[in-house]
């Protein structure tokens, strides 16, 4: 029994003696892997995941210690089931720092319910909704995501020079759709346009002809669809195109994908759309590493994932602890100039720099500058839409 | 002319989606009506009983397609119908075995039938998330269109164009005739007719010699046909996406209790109701408005009774009023 006694707690002190010096920093990924981003979940958690192994290959981080991504799902529009699965993490698996959530209402629901309480820090890829921006994160909060506040600016600002003057809006009901379309709606009149309706749709439902119908009755050159591409916003594209109330629309950033134009091929030539991107060389690379362990580096906010983790990983060399309480503070001095600039793939070289004493300018996958609050300052590359094709115009 | 405008934007934006949503709710409506009347309990895997019937016809269509047989004009989908309805029959039939009948045979109350279909929905639910996947399936072929809005506007003169797909035309044509054989069937068949007794009086059915099993086997096979009919064309019409079709139960259901659950011609007016109330009430009347009055009084607001966010409290209103003063339903069902 002594015997049996003594050597367990040899065990013990040794193993706790091995977690003190290797013990791996755990990172939450809470995206929304079931529910209305299901299809992009996959390629943002990879990106994260790909930083992570990244860092953890080049044994640099807080003198050597491994990463450990925990995944979690966030649902994308279940407030409750994103905070308990964030619950979860930070109490029972100890994450050191969250990338996510996706959406902006979950997002929204982790920071205030869980994320602030316990101290932990959070950079979504992906939430957009400019609510987030005034919203109290004792500097917990970060996005690699452009606020809509500045896409309603670069929507306006594409109608504009098209010589769009009036336009009927659709948003999705919800924290995304609302923000985006008042944002928008605020940009494109106060430059002179007018919109001559904002109607709300709700996702998932069975028929959209009564909103085309107040859509169509409204009036206006383009019809702007603030929606998802999975969701509502095809159904009304859809029935706007059948009974020929719009002909052209713009699409934000929900819309963009392969999908859109599966479904709707040269019906909607002629449409304008942006999403964020940019035509750094950080993205290339980006998407290089990302298809050579089979990811999607070109879906949508699969490159801001990355960014995120990386950001996380980056301030916690600065700092010189895993503490969130202690990072916190220096995810925007990694990210901004002055400093030696770094790329995707070059991570290793940005943790030597660190450790160091040196400093970095963190440019990543989509050229990130953190400003404001903690989030990017967005990048946006214009989309036209010509014989069934999606044509990139330009970057802005 | 202005008049002539007025009229074709009301049609092309109220009258005829309205018309094919309606007679898509009444189909769905139908079944439920059924299954509540003759089985007496509220089904909730109706509308995932659509969705299997459409996926089943989906899959038919696509071997179809890829054989290189079509039907001209009209969808390959209406083809392979009878596949997909033959197998949404057998998986009722064997849900009813597996499930309805343990119940059926313990006399359980309509609570426990109802909360079993909740179980049942589920499954079906994963069978087809499972087979066909969560994403929307395109399985439209042949002519979309029977007239566009911009041929109608070339070929009239008219400012306003009037769109009519083929899916439209094709929903309200096959609603007709199924609700046609359906009601012949009803009343004037032998099968039909004990249905009806079983629904009236199940101990006086009995006792006259009608066999229930074989009354619960018809009618999960109409049920089917029914569910099945309904699914295709609201996915020709729209799209096919599980997630939606099992949405598709709420208006479905309201449209089943403002008829009068129980009562066939119920089914068919709630299902006309709920459509044209969700369309009509929300259409901002600015362009009609605009046509109709001197230049002088064209409104500048959109004139729009309620903003489209409300279209489900419609529903949903019509359906306490109608509970509150009819508890029966328009047409006299069961009260609920």
């Amino acid at each position: 029994m002594k015997k049996l006694l003594l050597a367990s707690v040899a065990t013990l002190a040794a193993s706790a003696a091995f977690a003190d010096g290797h013990s791996p920093v755990k990172l939450g990924v809470v995206l929304g892997f079931t529910g209305p981003l299901e299809s992009l979940a996959p390629a943002m958690a990879g990106g994260a995941e790909l930083a992570m192994s990244e860092v953890t290959d080049s044994g640099l981080l807080l003198g050597g210690v491994t990463v450990e991504p925990v995944r979690g799902d966030s649902t994308c529009i279940d407030a409750a089931a994103a905070t308990s699965a964030t619950e979860r993490l930070i109490t029972g698996d100890g994450v050191a720092g969250i990338v996510g959530a996706d959406c902006s209402g979950v997002t929204g629901a982790m920071l205030q319910n869980v994320a602030l309480p316990n101290g932990v820090v959070m950079i979504s890829p992906s939430a957009t909704s400019p609510g987030l921006s005034t919203a109290e994160d004792n500097g917990l909060f970060f996005r690699t995501a452009p606020s809509d506040a500045r896409q309603g600016v670069i929507i306006a600002d594409i109608l504009k020079e098209q010589g769009i003057e009036s336009v009927a809006l659709t948003y999705t009901n919800n924290d995304y759709g609302k923000g985006l379309a008042d944002a928008f709606q605020a940009a494109f009149e106060e430059a002179g346009g007018t919109v001559t309706i904002s109607a709300a749709h709700e996702d998932g439902k069975a028929d959209y002809s009564a909103e085309v119908g107040a859509l169509a009755a409204a009036g206006g050159e383009r019809l702007v669809v603030a929606g998802y591409v999975d969701q509502g916003g095809s159904g009304i594209v859809r029935a706007a195109l059948d009974s020929g109330a719009f002909d052209t629309f713009h699409f934000p950033d929900g819309m963009i994908s392969q999908a859109l134009v599966d479904n709707f091929g040269d019906e909607i030539d002629g449409s304008s759309g942006a999403n964020p991107g940019t035509d750094s060389p950080g993205a290339q690379l980006y998407q290089e590493m990302a298809a050579a362990v089979d990811i999607d580096g070109t879906s949508p906010f699969s490159a801001e994932a990355y960014d995120a983790a990386a950001l996380i990983m980056l301030a916690m060399q600065a700092s010189g602890s895993a503490d969130p309480s202690v990072y916190k503070d220096k995810v925007m001095d990694v990210a901004n100039a002055p400093g030696e600039q770094i790329l995707p793939g070059e991570l290793a070289k940005a943790l030597q720099i660190l450790a160091d004493g040196g400093e970095i300018d963190y440019v990543g996958a989509s050229a990130v500058e953190l400003i404001g609050p903690g989030e990017s300052a967005g990048n946006y590359r214009e989309v036209g839409f010509e014989g069934g094709e999606l044509k990139v115009i330009g970057y802005r | 002319m202005d008049f002539l405008n007025a009229l074709v934007a009301l049609a092309n934006f109220v009258i005829v989606p309205a018309l094919a949503y309606g007679s898509q709710l009444a189909l769905g409506a139908l079944g439920v009506t059924l299954i509540y009347g003759i089985l007496r309990f509220s089904n909730f895997a109706h509308g995932d009983t659509m969705a299997f019937g459409t996926m089943a016809t989906i899959l038919a269509t696509w071997a179809m397609q890829s054989a290189g047989i079509s039907f001209g004009v009209l969808p390959t989908a209406l083809l392979a119908l009878p596949i997909g309805i033959a197998a949404t029959g057998l998986l009722l039939l064997g849900t009813d075995r597996l499930v309805y009948k343990f119940y059926r045979v313990k006399k359980a109350k309509p609570v426990i039938f109802v909360i079993a279909s909740l179980g049942v929905m589920f499954v079906m639910n994963g069978i087809v998330r499972f087979i066909i996947g969560v994403d929307d399936q395109q399985f439209a072929d042949g002519e979309r269109f029977l007239i566009t809005a911009r041929d109608f506007r070339t070929m009239t003169g008219l400012e306003e164009g009037l769109a009519i797909k083929t899916t439209q035309v094709i929903t309200v044509a096959v609603a007709i005739i199924v609700v046609a054989i359906l009601f012949w069937f009803l009343n004037k068949t032998r099968t039909g007719k004990s249905m009806r007794a079983y629904s009236d009086n199940e101990d006086l059915a009995l006792l006259s010699g009608i066999n229930p099993e074989r009354v619960v086997m018809y009618t999960w096979l109409i049920v089917g046909g029914l569910a099945t009919i309904a699914g295709v064309l609201y996915g020709l019409d729209k799209s096919f996406k599980p997630f939606t079709y099992f949405q598709l139960l709420l208006p479905i259901f309201a449209a089943a209790i403002v008829g009068g659950l129980g009562s066939p011609v119920g089914a068919i007016a709630g299902g006309f109701v709920i459509a044209f109330a969700e369309v009509t009430i929300t259409y901002p009347l600015k362009k009609l408005l605009g046509y109709l009055l001197p230049d002088s009084l064209a409104p500048d607001g959109l004139v729009q009774l309620l903003s489209t966010d409300y279209k489900f409290a419609v529903s949903f209103v019509i359906l306490i009023i109608v509970l509150l003063f009819r508890p029966t339903g328009l047409f006299k069902g069961k009260s609920v």
